[in-house]
Formats: structure tokens, sequence, C-alpha cells
């Protein structure tokens, strides 16, 4: 309708602006901004200063939520539980991907490899979990069978609290190690052969090399990666869903957690709502303090 | 360095560490054991009787090889067959699940793929005041972590009145992501300006050069984002999670939940959680044996950019 007769006018006037059809094509897409993630957004917030049930009208209640929120030890046990999560999770992870990224690198280049080691990201969290949580049974999964032909102890994995983070960040590594080896692999692209040549004629050993070529040369996009893995990892919620809905007790209620049976199990939407703006003020201050320590924006490459 | 010293190097160099490459290689091995081993493990556990597991068969193979537990997912077992195999009896039917799946990741891959190249071509070719500070916007949606937009996306949807559909499991994603219109914006400002010129020459239209120069000059990146995007759609959990309560809606994620808390707590039918599991993997696994270059390749730019 209205981009008629802009469409047909364009061809001889090259300089009339292209406003109407512009907006016509960003509308559904500007929509969907607008709505799905703009006023959301700010919605939220203020939701985190009311009462909301889903029933009644939300009241302000002010500074409420907040307060109930630092003096909340169910907050502060699923903060803590959260953070355990996120530091086995990415260490273990990325420890992982940069060895793999690095032989992905220097020893094969093969398109098989890099394909089999992202498979298991191509299946849902929830696929992942119900594996490892039969793998890992405790009577009849394989990995205590295995543990017992070894002459060793059952472990109930993801039933005792010792074992349950570590095991849970584990099975996360599992579906995303891959991803994360290959974000680092595309990294690794980016440095110039010529590095590597120097390094050879120079008679540095491939231990060497990683350390004085790889690491320093990698450092940004490495920064990079790990704010992006990070910010996911804060965010773990179907795998613990799925596999122990918390427990045993409260040894697994993430954050996310916690803010869903807040919601869907207490219709406290805006306490809820309080604690998501907790995560997400957790979730700035990491990524502007990664920001600032690693220097992500500069590159020893200029 | 002497000569000697030199060309004793070069000659080292061509056969680096013997020792290193095979540890290099035992590493890489073991990764990729650990990483297939646990699909094997769905396989022959969905193709046991749960009678044989739970007997404490460890054996490599299936365990008295059978397909029952595929029968009870699908429903097609009558409920007392069902309970002797070990399944909890309650009715429970992946076809279902694996309709609304299909559903809804091709409702947001189609609308979200669409109107992001639509939105991606008016701020990489179009000409109009404005165009930065709108698209500066939608970078900054690209900051939002997802958490948050939840809840109240939640409430609008239940206003709406969409709760329990296909439908308010869309939405949010259909008509857009950030990450969509900033993926393709980049590869259409890669297309030479001088075509499109030509194109309007010949007496097209602009919207005529987005259906039949842009669009199908940029096909290798959109069937990537399609792809992507219907990945990330099948596999999504908590949003679903929240808006379905019935099995109107429920996706393959969501029906795993379900069946998976359903199962008796003290004899889980692991035979039939194995089949239900790999119902739910196997499209995205034939997805990505059909298109693994695409994803492989994909991954360096949606990552580093």
């Amino acid at each position: 309708m209205s981009n008629t007769p802009v469409a047909s006018g364009s061809a001889k006037k090259r300089s009339r602006s292209d406003l109407p059809l512009a907006v016509l094509m960003i509308a559904p897409a500007f929509i969907g901004l607008a709505v799905f993630l703009l006023w959301p957004t700010i919605y939220g917030i203020g939701l985190s200063f009311t009462n909301f049930n889903l029933l009644t009208p939300p009241k302000f209640v002010g500074f409420n939520n907040y307060i109930r929120m630092i003096e909340d030890p169910m907050f502060w046990n699923a903060a803590w539980v959260t953070v355990y999560y996120v530091v086995v999770n990415i260490g273990v992870q990325t420890v992982l991907a940069l060895g793999i990224a690095v032989l992905m690198h220097r020893l094969t280049q093969s398109m098989i490899v890099r394909s089999l080691i992202l498979t298991p990201y191509l299946v849902s969290n929830v696929v992942a979990a119900l594996v490892f949580f039969w793998i890992l049974d405790n009577q009849l999964g394989i990995g205590n069978h295995i543990l017992v032909s070894m002459g060793l102890e059952r472990i109930p994995f993801l039933s005792q609290d010792a074992t349950v983070i570590p095991t849970i960040a584990l099975i996360n590594v599992w579906r995303h190690v891959g991803y994360t080896a290959l974000l680092i692999f595309a990294g690794l692209q980016t440095i110039p052969e010529s590095a590597y040549e120097a390094a050879k004629v120079d008679g540095a050993s491939e231990w060497q090399t990683f350390w004085r070529i790889t690491v320093p040369l990698l450092r940004p996009i490495l920064a990079l990666v790990l704010i992006r893995t990070i910010i996911g990892s804060f965010q773990v919620f179907d795998t613990v869903a799925v596999t122990t809905a918390g427990g045993p007790v409260n040894s697994s209620r993430v954050l996310q957690l916690y803010i869903y049976n807040m919601a869907f199990g207490r219709f406290q939407f805006g306490y809820a709502s309080a604690l998501s703006v907790g995560l997400m003020v957790i979730l700035v201050v990491i990524t502007f303090l990664q920001y600032r320590l690693t220097r992500a924006g500069d590159t020893d490459l200029n | 360095m002497t000569a000697a010293a030199v060309s004793a190097h070069t000659v080292g160099s061509a056969k680096p560490f013997p020792i290193g490459k095979v540890l290099a290689w035992t590493f890489m091995g073991i990764i990729m054991v650990i990483t297939i081993v646990p699909f094997y493990w769905m396989i022959r556990t969905a193709l046991s009787s749960n009678a044989a597991l739970y007997s404490g068969s460890s054996s490599l193979l299936p365990a008295n090889f059978n397909v029952g537990s595929f029968a009870r997912v699908f429903g097609i077992q009558t409920g007392e067959a069902a309970i002797a195999q070990g399944g909890s009896g309650q009715s429970i039917d992946f076809w279902r699940y694996l309709g609304n799946s299909l559903v809804v990741a091709s409702l947001v891959t189609a609308g979200q793929v669409f109107f992001s190249a639509c939105a991606a071509y008016a701020f990489s070719r179009l000409k109009w005041r404005g165009r930065d500070v709108v698209y500066s916007l939608f970078l900054g949606g690209l900051m939002v972590p997802a958490i948050f937009t939840f809840l109240p996306n939640f409430v609008l949807i239940k206003n709406l009145g969409l709760i329990d559909s296909l439908l308010g499991i869309s939405l949010p994603t259909m008509l857009m992501t950030p990450f969509a219109v900033f993926f393709l914006r980049q590869f259409f400002m890669n297309v030479p300006v001088e075509l499109e010129e030509a194109a309007l020459l010949d007496g097209s239209s602009k919207i005529g050069n987005f259906f039949r120069l842009i669009l199908p000059m940029s096909s290798a990146p959109i069937a990537t984002l399609s792809v992507l995007t219907f990945i990330a759609s099948w596999n999504d959990y908590f949003w679903p999670l929240m808006v379905s309560y019935s099995d109107n809606s429920r996706v393959l994620t969501v029906g795993l939940g379900v069946f998976k808390a359903q199962t008796p707590q003290t004899g889980p039918d692991w035979s039939g959680l194995m089949a239900a599991t790999l119902i739910a993997a196997i499209p995205m696994l034939v997805l990505f044996a059909l298109s693994a270059k695409r994803i492989v390749n994909s991954i360096g730019f949606s990552g580093i950019k």
C-alpha cells in the first residue's frame, strides 16, 4: 500500500528518503523488540517495587522486596550455590575447551573432529540432564557400575550435598565444551601463521609456543568468550530443574530456580522480579569487571 | 647458533615431540569417547527392557532387546502392558509433543528469520532519518539477559489469553531477536551496492530488490541462521515450561520433564525415559548431520563479532 509510490519513485530519485518503506519493513521486528524485550525490561524493574501476585493488581511497596532479599537466607544460599556452580562449570570448561581448541588448531584440522565435538550441543539441556541422570543413578547407572568394578565406593552423584553441584556443572560442561572450544578455535585462526613460523624458526617447543604466542595473542578473544560463557552459566536452570529440582534440600537451588519457585510456586511475582533484578545486577557487574580486568577491547595483534 | 644446531632443529621440528603427539591424540581420543558414549548409552537403554536393567545388567549391548519403550512413550501400548514393562501407566503421547515442538520451532524460525531479514535490509540498504538511533536500540537489546524478560513476558502472554497455546510459546521470539537482525545486516552490507543500483535502473523497486536480489544472494547465511534458530527453539525449556499447562501446548523438552516427574521414584522407567530423550534428540542430530559444516563454520562468526 504505502510503499508503492516510494518504491516506484525511488528508481529515479535516489536521494529521496526511504522512510515509508523502512517503517514498513522494520515494523514487525520493532514491535517484537519493544513489546517482548525493551518494555519487559522496564516493566520487570517496575514490578520489583510491587507486591504483584498475578491475581490482584500490583501495589507499590517501595524497596520492601529488596530489603527482604538482603535479609533472605534462601537468596544468599541460592547466590552462593550459583557462584559455586559457575566457578566449577567455567573453570573446567574453559581449560578443557582451550586444550581442545589448540589441538584442533595445531594437531588436526579435521572437520569430523570438529563436528563430533559439537554434537552434545545439539541436544537440549533437558536431554543431557536425563541421560546423565540415568548414567549416574546410584543403583543401576553404568557410572556406579564402573566405580564398583574398579573396587571403589558408589557415589550418589546427584543425591548428596557434596557432589550435586559439581556433577551438574560437569554435565553442562559435557554439553557446552565443544561449542566453547569452537569459539576459541575461531579465535586461534585469527593469529597469523607467521607468528608460529617465527617461533618454530627460533626453536620454541610446542609448550613454549602455547604460552608465549597463543595465550597472549588469544587473550582478548578469550576474555570475550569468558564473558559470554559466564553470563550463560549464571542462568543455569534446565539441568537442575529436571534432575534435582533444587535438592537435596536446597543444595542445588540455583538463583534462576529460586526465582521460578517464587513466581510459579508461590506466585510472588513482585519478589521474584526483585530477585531477577538482583541476578541482572550481578551479571552487569561481572561483565564490567571482566572487561576492565582483561582489557577485552585491546588486542596484542596491533 | 651454528649451522649444525639449526639443521638439527629443523629436522627435529619435522617430527616434533612424538611423545607429546601421542599424549595429544590420547587426550583427543578420550574427549571423543566421553562425547559420544552417552549417546550410545541412550540407544542401548532405550532398546533394553526394564526387567533386564533392574536385574543389574551392565551388558554393553541392549539387555533383552525390545522396542516396547518406544510403544510406551508414543502411547500405543495399553496401560497394563506399560505397567508390566515398568512404565507408569499414565497416558503419555510423544507424537503430540513432537508435533508441538515442530509447530513452535517452525513458527519461530520462519517468523524470526523473515522479519529480521526485513529489518536488516532497512538497516543496511535504506536511507532514512533515525536509522542509527533505532539500530542502536536493537544492539542494546542484545545486552538484556533472557532471564530478565521471562516474568514480564509471562504476564503479557497471560493478559493476551495465550497461556497454554503454541502461539503463546512462539510469539516472543517470532518477530525478531536482536542477534538475527545483527547477523543478517552484516551479510546484507556485503552485497555490492552496484548490483542494486543496476537493478533500480532496470526498473526494479527497492522492495523488489530485497526479494529478488538481497535474499537470494544471502541464501547461505539465511540458511545457517534458520538452522541455528530452529535448534535453539527446539531445545528451549524454561519459557515453554512457564507457558504450558497441558498436553495442548507441551513441547518435547517440557514433555520429557513431565515424563520424568511421573515415572515412579522407586523404580523409574529407565528404558522409556531414554526412548523419550532419543525421540527429542534424533531430529536435531539428523539436522546436524545434514548441516554440520554450516553450523560448525558459523560459530566463529557469531561468537567473536
